[in-house]
């Protein structure tokens, strides 16, 4: 196909043919950074936490009052949920992973470190730690119920144990063996790394640098605030969410119990913002997509009623009807091409700008191209029926009104 | 005439309904989006305190890069002792448990602060006052409770006098405060993006801390930190919100000066070894830069303004779609008499006359957007003063109307001055 009569026809056609290009130009440029966010929200979505996600569910428990026994309430609590049937093991804690409450700190090598080797989430633990999160131990060992003393938040101290995820033993220790070691977390004296867990991933609120740097800590968490985690054996959660809040009311009323929140639930909340903006932006590529290719019909068919009479003479003169069809293909895919091209330029500068000046992520080239060739796609389709219109014109056209 | 260039236009659109209503969609899905981030991002850029913006300030002092935006105990403290600014108050916010013989114990959210708390916010009273500088240097237990919390605790008489007991402390309620709710609540921003409205009860900063009021769940420390084991008021940890009220311009350029001085006496051996650094950032300096969220929200802005503006060339091209397939008719018009401006008047009445109902379409899908944006809140956890964020007053409304309107009749310009430019003779002789 000669691609020299569709160019001067494009001349004489400036500006509508600008507008499809600069229409292609602009949604290609606003759906890759919209798509890089929402990628970027999937991933951060789909990251594993590291715990037995089916079978743990939380409770918030929030003591009336300033008791003094608050240590041998607590233990008095988790007694009566691990008696629990269908409990597997259950444990009071700060936080935990996903759960929404974030505490975080440097991660040092060294004492009074300038500059913190990592930020790490905190996590304060028992003994029944890793039973009752299922986290997966790959290396040392997990606390034991000597190491577990009270930790008062109010007196920020060093243990002599803590238990840190792999990903951060990587970056403390990027060349050997983390188990042994020395780290300052929570306090002034060295802390020996005495286990290592797979994945325990925080979700948000640290900067998404630091999302799989924990610090698990061995202690009682004296606090009048604490997060009950239970986690019961498979397909037995429900029935003992139900017992677990009755039976803790039944020990004292004294206090305020939380609604039992399966993990499942926990991390919805986590990443509700982040799934309703990739809904929201979704939702605004795929529209953007469907009304630039109505405007591409729109357009197209407009040109076919203005050259249906040099369609007519071109069949009169021995044009088929497929050399019509490829004529409009082609005349599309130069503009297409041209506002592609624009497209990927602005794009990208419209990104390194929004890298610049917002918190939002690199758009990766081949991802930009894969958007470049669905947009040429979509405009490819656009034209085809129109274009099927203008192969129905007639060569008779051409001896008419001449 | 511009009559009978509406009955035109509406004649001239039931030709073609299909192209009509495209075009009326596509506007419409422009308006729709870009209206719904306009409105959120108006709200949250809101001036919260009207007036007194420009003489609340933030001053933060430490050594570390970036500047952690709390104070650490003793430094909040130190400043508090000086008495520099014409008012000033360090401030921590928590939740306390209320707990009544009659009734199932319930937690509030509550706020730690000095007596100038109330009138640097401009914080509305509906009865009895703020507590005295004798109860914030006694740590006395006294608080001041807010309407709703009032209301439901005494229905029928009025708050002031009464005892409270908050999380095993037996309180006096000095003062009720009328509604009043800030949204964002600016200045304690909390975990997201302060739409939670203020807290419930208001109690002496001294009194807070020697009652051990803890913040919400665990605490959250700066990378920044150097602890020693001392009692809870003394962590060496960044924790404590500080807000001075400067009335003047001169006056906040004293106390930046001033806060370099006294950074440099508090420089503690030992504590800060790096150079100090020392920050003084406005009311809205500072919002600006604690909002993190709408990072993402301004991103969606942006998205959705690109969005209008596609739309807008869409329309652009279904217009110029639509005079040239009418040339015939004008240049009929054109040949009878009618001015270029007539022809002008009579497509720019058409395209005006699309805009409306797209206005329409643009309103109602606003509407419908800002509803999500709702529920968005609602799932994210900040349920409450959501409805002032994201609802659409009249003036917002009419904005609306006008935007559709402009930028249709901004997408036909073009269109309207090619189909001005009609030949008459051509368009006769082709007929």
């Amino acid at each position: 196909m000669d691609v020299m009569p569709i160019l001067s026809t494009l001349r004489r056609n400036k500006v509508g043919a600008m507008l499809v290009a600069l229409q292609i130009a602009l949604t290609l440029a606003v759906i890759a950074n919209a798509g890089s966010v929402i990628l970027r929200h999937w991933t951060d979505m789909s990251r594993p936490s590291g715990l037995d996600e089916a079978n743990i569910f939380s409770m918030s428990n929030q003591w009336v009052g300033q008791p003094a026994d608050l240590s041998a309430r607590t233990e008095a609590d988790m007694a009566a949920l691990r008696a629990l049937p269908g409990v597997v093991d259950a444990d009071a804690t700060n936080s935990f992973p996903l759960s929404g409450w974030t505490w975080w700190g440097g991660a040092n090598l060294k004492h009074n470190q300038a500059t913190p080797s990592a930020s790490s989430n905190i996590y304060v633990d028992t003994d029944h730690g890793l039973a009752a999160q299922g986290l997966k131990l790959v290396a040392g060992r997990w606390f034991t119920a000597a190491e577990v003393s009270e930790f008062k938040p109010s007196e920020m101290k060093s243990s002599p144990s803590v238990v840190i995820t792999a990903a951060l033993a990587n970056r403390l220790f990027p060349h050997g063996q983390a188990l042994g070691r020395s780290v300052y977390v929570t306090g002034e004296d060295p802390e020996r790394v005495v286990g290592i867990v797979e994945q325990a991933t925080s979700g948000s609120g640290t900067g998404m640098e630091y999302v799989d740097f924990s610090t698990f800590v061995p202690g009682h968490y004296m606090s009048t605030q604490l997060l009950y985690v239970v986690r019961t054996k498979p397909g037995e959660q429900q029935v003992v969410m139900r017992a677990a809040r009755r039976r803790l009311l039944e020990l004292s009323r004294m206090r305020i119990v939380g609604d039992p929140e399966p993990f499942s639930a926990s991390r919805t909340r986590q990443f509700a913002v982040a799934a309703a903006t990739s809904w929201l932006l979704a939702t605004v590529c795929i529209l953007m997509l469907v009304i630039t290719a109505c405007g591409t019909v729109g357009l197209t068919m407009l040109w076919v009623a203005q050259r249906r009479r040099q369609i007519g003479t071109r069949r009169a003169l021995g044009a088929r009807r497929i050399d019509i069809l490829r004529y409009f293909h082609t005349e599309n895919l130069l503009i297409s091409a041209v506002g592609a091209l624009v497209g990927i330029a602005a794009g990208l500068g419209a990104n390194i700008w929004l890298t610049r000046h917002l918190a939002m992520t690199r758009v990766s080239p081949g991802h930009i191209v894969v958007g470049a060739l669905v947009v040429l796609c979509l405009s490819q389709l656009a034209v085809l029926w129109p274009a099927l219109r203008a192969t129905r014109v007639p060569p008779s056209l051409a001896a008419r009104g001449l | 005439m511009l009559g009978y260039y509406i009955d035109l236009a509406f004649r001239s659109l039931r030709r073609n309904v299909a192209l009509t209503v495209l075009m009326v969609a596509v506007i419409g899905f422009g308006i729709g989006a870009s209206m719904t981030v306009l409105t959120t991002l108006r709200a949250l850029a809101l001036d919260p305190i009207p007036g007194k913006s420009s003489q609340l300030f933030v001053p933060l002092i430490n050594a570390g890069r970036p500047l952690p935006d709390t104070l650490t105990y003793g430094d909040a403290m130190a400043l508090m002792k000086t008495h520099q600014a014409l008012r000033q108050t360090p401030m921590y916010g928590g939740s306390l448990v209320v707990a009544a013989a009659d009734r199932v114990p319930f937690p509030v959210g509550a706020r730690a602060a000095y007596k100038d708390f109330f009138r640097m916010f401009e914080v509305p009273f509906r009865s009895g006052r703020p507590w005295s500088d004798a109860d914030d240097n006694d740590a006395t237990n006294v608080v001041v409770v807010s309407a709703n919390l009032a209301d439901r605790l005494f229905p029928h008489a009025d708050a002031v006098g009464k005892t409270i007991n908050l999380s095993g402390h037996e309180y006096r309620i000095v003062g009720v405060t009328a509604a009043w709710n800030p949204v964002p609540r600016f200045y304690d921003l909390g975990f997201g993006t302060g739409l939670d409205g203020a807290e419930d009860v208001f109690l002496p900063f001294s009194t807070a801390v020697n009652s051990q009021m803890e913040r919400p769940g665990p605490t959250r420390c700066s990378i920044q930190r150097n602890f020693r084991q001392e009692t809870y008021a003394t962590i060496d940890c960044y924790w404590i919100q500080f807000w001075v009220e400067l009335p003047t311009a001169a006056a906040a350029r004293d106390y930046k000066a001033f806060l370099y001085n006294f950074a440099a006496q508090h420089q503690l051996p030992g504590r800060l070894t790096r150079p100090l650094r020392v920050a003084l950032p406005d009311l809205r300096t500072w919002l600006a830069g604690q909002i993190a969220l709408p990072d993402t929200l301004r991103v969606s802005g942006i998205v959705a303004f690109g969005f209008l503006v596609v739309c807008l060339f869409n329309a652009a091209g279904l217009m110029l779609a639509r005079f040239s397939a009418r040339a015939g008719e004008l240049g009929v018009r054109r040949a009878l008499g009618a001015s270029r401006w007539d022809i002008c008047l009579q497509c720019v009445v058409e395209t005006a006359v699309v805009g409306l109902p797209a206005g329409l379409v643009g309103l109602a899908l606003t509407v419908a957007g800002l509803a999500s944006q709702r529920a968005l809140h609602m799932i994210a956890g900040s349920a409450a003063a959501v409805g002032r964020v994201t609802s659409l007053d009249g003036g917002m409304m009419l904005n609306t109307l006008v935007l559709a309107i402009c930028a249709t009749v901004c997408s036909a310009l073009y269109p309207v001055w090619r189909a001005s430019r009609v030949q008459p003779a051509w368009q006769l002789k082709t007929q």
